[in-house]
């Protein structure tokens, strides 16, 4: 796959904003710059499919949408059946020569609910027919938009309200699924992670999704002040500390093969820079019932979880 | 907000949304607002790019960056992230 997209930060913000203001996420909301971030790489006519979840129900409020591009809603576990499905009709009206594109993208966006525990049986489905659509993971680790519920994506000893912390459990006691290796099983040509704190990572990566001959994955964090308990303004300081300490890493995979990006391979290349999982942890209200002495083995478990990890991927990357 | 909206009988099928949200106005949620020293900015644009909102707008006609305070809800992000410190969070 040969990549020649460049571009200036003034050129990005020069292109249209195709998300609209006058949305209704939460103040500081992590979903809404990865879905701006996201939507400045499209390179044409696009369609964009939702299914239930934060950014459907805050984007398309009745009567108003902020939706610049055409966009379908549909329901909470059809997110890439949906994507899958217009593909095929797009592919069904090329054949009888009514199209007057050369060429339609079709995205797919999903929270983390949508495509860990309800979604991905849609999600494996689509992937393993090989449509040629893109498929991006905003993922904010719990069920936010009804009120911070555990979801397959929620890290172990993060509370939420259906895993409280108290006397019995240290919040919830699993880690976390491992939704993109999970998808890079399926042999797509193009899975990755990215960030939104490092932006051009992300777009360029959103570009290579897009450009991807079949289905495409991108798993993007997208921290959420209501749900990790923090204040509103460090939501790119949080997203940029999880790439730091390695708890979610930066890698893309293209065509079954594992490459580390950027500002990982730096972490990987000068392991001094790694930091501990604390400094991610203490940052956010959801882990503060872990800085107690009833609590304090779970942070160690953590950093083991993180470390095993990443000493994986590291082996997957070869570095 | 009843004035205009339309009655069941004009509703368009399956209820598809009508006005672009542009006509919903944030800027009111919080009680602060962002301003920026224009000396020091040097125009990096970071601010435009980690808006939730799109309320940081590139002007490429005056070559400059505007606040939009009619989206802005005041989450301080800019403020936090300006690499030359030069966004101040304020009381509005």
């Amino acid at each position: 796959m040969s990549f020649t997209w460049k571009f200036t930060a003034r050129e990005i913000a020069e292109k249209p904003e195709l998300l609209a203001p006058g949305h209704r996420m939460c103040s500081g909301c992590g979903a809404a710059i990865v879905h701006r971030l996201v939507l400045k790489a499209v390179r044409g006519p696009t369609i964009v499919t939702h299914p239930t979840g934060c950014v459907e129900v805050t984007t398309a409020i009745y009567p108003y949408t902020s939706w610049r591009v055409p966009w379908v809603h549909t329901a909470f576990e059809t997110a890439a059946a949906n994507a899958a499905g217009i593909e095929a009709a797009f592919k069904a009206l090329r054949r009888r020569g009514r199209l007057k594109y050369d060429h339609v993208d079709v995205m797919a966006f999903a929270g983390d609910g949508g495509t860990y525990d309800i979604g991905i049986q849609a999600l494996s489905g689509a992937l393993e027919r090989g449509h040629d659509f893109l498929y991006v993971l905003y993922d904010n680790e719990a069920y936010m938009n009804t009120g911070i519920q555990r979801s397959g994506g929620t890290p172990l000893g993060a509370w939420t309200t259906t895993t409280p912390a108290g006397t019995k459990i240290p919040g919830k006691p699993e880690p976390r699924k491992p939704i993109e290796d999970i998808v890079v099983a399926h042999g797509v040509p193009y899975v990755a992670t990215a960030s939104p704190a490092h932006w051009m990572d992300l777009v360029v990566k959103a570009r290579k999704g897009l450009e991807a001959k079949g289905p495409a994955f991108l798993h993007v964090i997208a921290p959420c002040p209501r749900g990790w308990r923090y204040e509103s303004s460090k939501t790119i300081e949080l997203s940029r500390l999880a790439v730091e300490t390695c708890v979610f890493p930066l890698w893309e995979c293209v065509d079954g093969e594992h490459k580390l990006s950027a500002p990982s391979k730096a972490i990987a290349l000068k392991p001094d820079l790694k930091k501990p999982v604390v400094e991610y942890l203490k940052a956010q209200g959801r882990f503060s019932h872990l800085f107690t002495p009833e609590f304090e083995r779970v942070i160690d478990e953590i950093q083991r979880v993180v470390d095993k990890r990443w000493y994986l991927l590291l082996k997957k990357c070869s570095v | 907000m009843s004035s205009y909206e339309k009655g069941w009988k004009e509703v368009s099928i399956a209820g598809v949304c009508w006005l672009p949200s542009t006509k919903y106005l944030t800027g009111d949620w919080s009680p602060y607002k962002p301003v920026r020293d224009k000396a020091k900015c040097n125009k990096c644009l970071l601010c435009h790019m980690y808006c939730p909102d799109g309320a940081v707008i590139w002007n490429s006609k005056a070559e400059d960056i505007e606040f939009n305070y009619n989206f802005c809800k005041g989450c301080g992000i800019c403020a936090n992230e300006c690499p030359q410190g030069a966004i101040e969070i304020i009381l509005k």
